[in-house]
């Protein structure tokens, strides 16, 4: 089974932000390989490690990325495509486009990917990579198995689970509780900087940077109002529980 | 600048949620003084029209057929196309619940559209709409415009203000929808499990428990302060994992987002991925029996100690306030 997994680095969720001319600040932040798209790699290479066949991690992004490929390629993936091509740093459209096309001229039998990046939490290239390429896709998947030439997926739908099949080739995003991610090993690590990573450009892929431009612009970035420093009440019990409700009636009305 | 708006009405089992006519009050601002219609989507559902048309939506396109009884990504996003070539939108709203956020990018990637996610504010900037989303798990916030013929946006309840009562009728009309015989998608089974009672991302007031409700018994105290405010009852991932609860009550960054006024967090650390599925509450009160626990940060009120104590005390005085 060829299987390829689209990936992001995305900050640590620990990481404090801090914004900087219009802009959020990098310096002193912590990469991360982006929680979901974790779910996916594991998933894969489960999946290549049952039924044979190879995983190609493919990403968009600046060198710093390399970092959230080298582990992908530890975890066990055997390939990576990295686009560094600045003219493919744009909103969800930009990305889809150019993923869909990087994924296009390969042969594959499964895309997955995480359902959401936890940096923007936007969870829509994902979806429009899977119609731009004219598959059918299951999202917020928690378990999936491949029977023939179908992929059968439980899909997380608000509390209820859906179980859901589609036929090959299809996309699915990975859910939180789909598997546990493997962490790499020092030889995984080791075979990583071996492994095949291959940069590709907008031009290369035949794209027109223009065409696929972002449609999505920024207008202002900032951080939520201060918090006045909240409460903490003191007293026995019974007395912060009077004090609780006479603020949320009296202060906060909110009851 | 005029434009015309559609907005894909969210429903919970039969009926219309409110975000629904969050998505018809945002419709009109932005419209600007063009036509704002609602697509209706599901199995029995054309009596839900009159309510749409009586709040906000001068045109009501029914999508209503055995075909959508069960959310089927082709279907749904067949007809929100189906709608789009009837009735030639600018902008296109979706809630963003599981079916919008599933069908939003499609129809986004059909027209090579922009699309903004989790939208909490919309406002017309000249002749550009600017929609407010958060970033960073709800630690940052942007505000984006969108560039092209059509914009996309999904739209977090308990956020916009919903359109005034208009009292309209008619203009309802069944929108014929066509897709192939069989889609490639398959739904084989579905396992309902998500409770009745007070929707939660469409509550006003949420008690929630964590780890530290230590049990499937531990969340009783929480259900019955919960009875008495009129509040829906969620939960963070920890309890759910823990088996404490069922997974359609959790509150994170993989579980519902929920906007309240006011936030009853008991047992609850406070993880990064917790506060980004409720951070934005308007108030939020925190009971912890650890006095350095993350949630008391973002608490408006803390309350260190232990919730088995607490908790029925609040429940105590709550009675007293509403008897």
């Amino acid at each position: 089974m060829n299987i390829i997994v689209c990936i992001k680095q995305t900050f640590d969720t620990e990481a404090r932000i801090v914004l900087e001319n219009d802009a959020v600040k990098e310096d002193g932040v912590q990469f991360i390989l982006n929680p979901y798209d974790e779910y996916a790699v594991e998933e894969a290479i489960t999946l290549k490690e049952a039924t044979g066949g190879m995983v190609t991690v493919v990403t968009v992004g600046p060198a710093r990325v390399e970092e959230a490929i080298r582990t992908a390629l530890a975890m066990g993936a055997d390939e990576a495509i990295h686009v560094a091509d600045e003219a493919a740093f744009g909103d969800e459209v930009t990305v889809s486009e150019v993923l869909a096309a990087v994924i296009k001229g390969r042969p594959y039998d499964l895309i997955i990917a995480g359902n959401q990046a936890v940096d923007d939490g936007s969870g829509q290239v994902a979806v429009r990579v899977a119609e731009l390429l004219g598959i059918p896709h299951i999202s917020t998947v928690t378990k999936l198995e491949i029977n023939g030439g179908e992929v059968i997926a439980e899909r997380d739908a608000e509390g209820d689970t859906e179980i859901v099949s589609a036929p090959l080739p299809a996309l699915v995003t990975a859910q939180q509780g789909l598997n546990e991610p493997r962490y790499p090993s020092l030889i995984g690590i080791r075979k990583a900087s071996k492994k095949p990573l291959t940069k590709m450009t907008v031009a290369e892929l035949g794209l027109d940077a223009q065409a696929i431009a972002s449609r999505v612009s920024v207008v202002a970035l900032f951080l939520p109002a201060a918090k006045g420093a909240g409460r903490v009440l003191e007293g026995d019990t019974a007395a912060r529980a009077q004090t609780l409700f006479h603020e949320l009636r009296q202060t906060s009305k909110v009851l | 600048m005029i434009r015309n708006v559609l907005v894909v009405a969210d429903l919970r089992g039969d009926q219309l949620r409110n975000v629904s006519f969050e998505a018809l009050g945002a419709a009109r601002t932005i419209a600007d003084g063009g036509v704002v219609a609602a697509l209706l989507i599901g199995r029995g559902v054309a009596g839900l029209a009159a309510s749409l048309r009586a709040q906000g939506a001068d045109q009501v396109y029914v999508a209503d057929g055995e075909e959508f009884g069960q959310y089927v990504p082709e279907h749904y996003a067949a007809a929100v196309e189906q709608a789009i070539e009837t009735f030639s939108p600018q902008a296109v709203l979706f809630a963003h619940s599981a079916i919008g956020r599933d069908v939003a990018p499609m129809v986004a990637a059909r027209h090579k559209a922009g699309q903004a996610s989790d939208v909490i504010q919309m406002e017309l900037a000249g002749a550009d709409v600017l929609f407010t989303r958060p970033v960073y798990a709800g630690k940052a916030f942007v505000k984006v415009k969108i560039a092209g013929d059509l914009i996309v946006a999904t739209i977090r309840p308990n956020n916009l203000a919903a359109h005034e009562e208009t009292g309209a009728t008619g203009n309802v009309a069944q929108l014929p929808v066509r897709f192939s015989e069989s889609v490639p998608t398959q739904v084989r089974e579905v396992l309902k499990k998500a409770v009745a009672g007070v929707d939660l991302s469409e509550a006003k007031i949420i008690v929630s428990g964590g780890r530290g409700v230590k049990s499937e018994e531990g969340f009783a105290p929480l259900r019955e302060l919960a009875a008495v405010l009129g509040a829906a009852v969620g939960a963070s991932r920890g309890a759910c994992d823990a088996g404490y609860c069922d997974y359609s009550m959790q509150i994170g960054q993989t579980g519902k987002v929920v906007t309240p006024d006011l936030y009853i967090a008991c047992g609850i650390s406070g993880a990064i991925q917790h506060l980004a599925g409720m951070s934005n509450s308007k108030v939020i009160v925190a009971i912890n029996k650890d006095p350095e626990a993350p949630i008391f940060k973002v608490a408006d009120y803390g309350i260190v100690g232990d919730l088995f104590e607490v908790v029925p005390a609040l429940t105590e005085e709550a009675r007293k306030l509403f008897a």
